[in-house]
């Protein structure tokens, strides 16, 4: 019952939020930035998409895990891609693509928590770090290994928190089957959510931008109004998720908009850095993964280690 | 045919091409396409970029002693039709633009690399002349620069062993040699019109 209750609602918001998207694209009048109103549409697809996939953990949670992995890979080719490499890093590439990213969701698959939480920041940056010594090449050294490190943890290790979310078991939702899959379903639908609401809130209210160099649209006003709003949709939520009070939820709600909107600042910081010319024609026809995960990335693993903490099933 | 399906396949996969024409379009029309050379992938993903019956009348130029190594690289040599080139005994008589020319007749189409060899990094080498004695020889044939970014980093010289990151292949408009221009002019202009689709 409560599982439709959520999918309905978020078909709902998600119906209601294409609309408007269209309806902006139609404005021409209105002097919108239409750069604005792609980013805000194309937010809008990724919405769909996710919630399609996550339609589909409700009946089988390793299929969603498998398409997080795949989306993993695709978003860390992308960053690759837009990150200058050398020769000196291809065999470290070669095992970051190949053994860390599919054993990093295997291990999810397997709800292996104690080995996945440790596998990249522990052996695969020391790995990283190892192998390019070994290939000779010492030049910027220390540079290449970070940015190899940030996208491999970024893009493979924040990411697959979102579908290790399918097998945290709390306290308060034992026995109940479905619980993970609407705490996923939460997850998803509050990032999503308080980045459109941040975009809308930016747009009505916005006077202070916080970082004008990086991003001309988001505002201090946008960030704090979004969270708002997400904290209310998340207190409408509340029936779904494993937490037992409004205000729980709240705060989470509210976490959970301020990371989204940090990750998807630090992303479009490092587009900026490496300039969108390049990444034009290698990245085209592509569909951009990464510029649509970035909330998701720096938003999943936060929520599920403050959920573990609080309410996981040893804590108290 | 399962083998080329195959091939188009896995190259597209591991390149992650992305394939634009700029100013040109594919055409079944007599052509040579000359690229960059950076990586073995190269001769593959020219070839698999184009479209299939573009690519049926379409034979890539490779190095005889790289694609004669091993009963793999030649069954492959063989699906995608490659016209073998001795790069080291290259014979006054039995020169390799006459034996191309000859090759294709009037109906095929080629895919060249005129650097030669495959450079390091992303620079792009001097051409040799073979592209020129080709325009000499039949002015009527169409040379279609193209760009290849990124495969060096994908494969890299000396590596076995892919990292698939994303690629792009740029096909540009088609060049003529003009009349009485020098050797050296002409292979200085196709080696612009190669480098000026980076940047398109």
């Amino acid at each position: 019952m409560r599982d439709w209750a959520l999918l309905g609602t978020v078909l709902a918001l998600l119906s209601l939020a294409t609309l408007g998207g269209q309806w902006l694209k139609r404005q021409t009048k209105m002097g919108l930035d239409e750069e604005a109103v792609y980013a805000f549409n194309s937010r809008i697809q990724a919405w769909w998409f996710f919630s399609i996939v996550l339609g589909i953990s409700f009946f089988h949670p390793i299929l969603t895990v498998v398409l997080f992995g795949m989306l993993a890979f695709w978003a860390l080719r992308e960053y690759i891609t837009l990150t200058p490499t050398t020769m000196g890093d291809h065999r470290a590439l070669f095992w970051v693509f190949f053994l860390f990213t599919p054993a990093q969701f295997v291990l999810v698959g397997f709800n292996m928590y104690s080995l996945y939480s440790v596998l990249i920041p522990v052996y695969a940056f020391l790995f990283i770090a190892a192998r390019a010594a070994v290939s000779g090449d010492y030049r910027r050294f220390l540079e290449r290994i970070a940015k190899i490190q940030f996208g491999l943890f970024v893009c493979v290790y924040c990411l697959s928190f979102v579908p290790a979310l399918l097998f945290l078991k709390c306290q308060s939702t034992e026995g109940d089957e479905s619980a993970n899959a609407r705490l996923l379903f939460f997850f998803i639908t509050m990032v999503l959510f308080s980045e459109l609401a941040q975009f809308v809130c930016s747009r009505l209210f916005g006077k202070h931008l916080i970082a004008e160099a990086i991003d001309e649209t988001r505002t201090w006003e946008g960030l704090l109004g979004g969270a708002g709003a997400t904290a209310l949709l998340g207190s409408i939520l509340f029936w779904a998720t494993p937490f037992k009070n409004l205000w729980q939820v709240a705060t989470m709600a509210i976490l959970i908009a301020f990371m989204s909107s940090a990750g998807a600042i630090t992303m479009a910081a490092i587009r900026r850095d490496r300039g969108e010319v390049r990444s034009g024609t290698l990245i085209e026809g592509h569909g951009g993964v990464l510029s649509r995960i970035d909330a998701v990335c720096f938003a999943a693993p936060v929520f599920y280690h403050v959920t573990l903490v609080f309410f996981g099933r040893a804590a108290g | 045919m399962l083998t080329e399906t195959l091939l188009t396949l896995t190259a597209r996969i591991i390149s992650g091409v992305s394939v634009r024409w700029v100013d040109s379009q594919p055409d079944t029309c007599q052509r040579v396409y000359f690229a960059n050379h950076t990586s073995h992938l190269d001769v593959v993903l020219v070839w698999s970029s184009l479209p299939a019956d573009v690519r049926r009348l379409t034979r890539p130029i490779a190095a005889k002693d790289y694609w004669e190594g091993g009963s793999i690289r030649r069954h492959l040599a063989k699906v995608f039709n490659a016209m073998l080139i001795d790069r080291k005994e290259i014979k006054v008589h039995q020169s390799p633009v006459d034996m191309m020319l000859r090759e294709i007749g009037k109906t095929h189409s080629l895919i060249l690399f005129p650097e030669g060899g495959r450079s390091p990094g992303e620079e792009v080498g001097e051409f040799k002349s073979g592209l020129y004695y080709l325009g000499k020889k039949r002015p009527d044939l169409e040379l279609i620069p193209v760009y290849i970014n990124n495969m060096n980093r994908i494969l890299p010289r000396g590596e076995f062993l892919p990292v698939p990151l994303l690629s792009s292949l740029t096909f540009g408009p088609p060049i003529w040699l003009e009349a009485g221009e020098p050797k050296l002019d002409f292979l200085a202009r196709a080696r612009d019109a190669v480098l000026s689709l980076k940047e398109s």
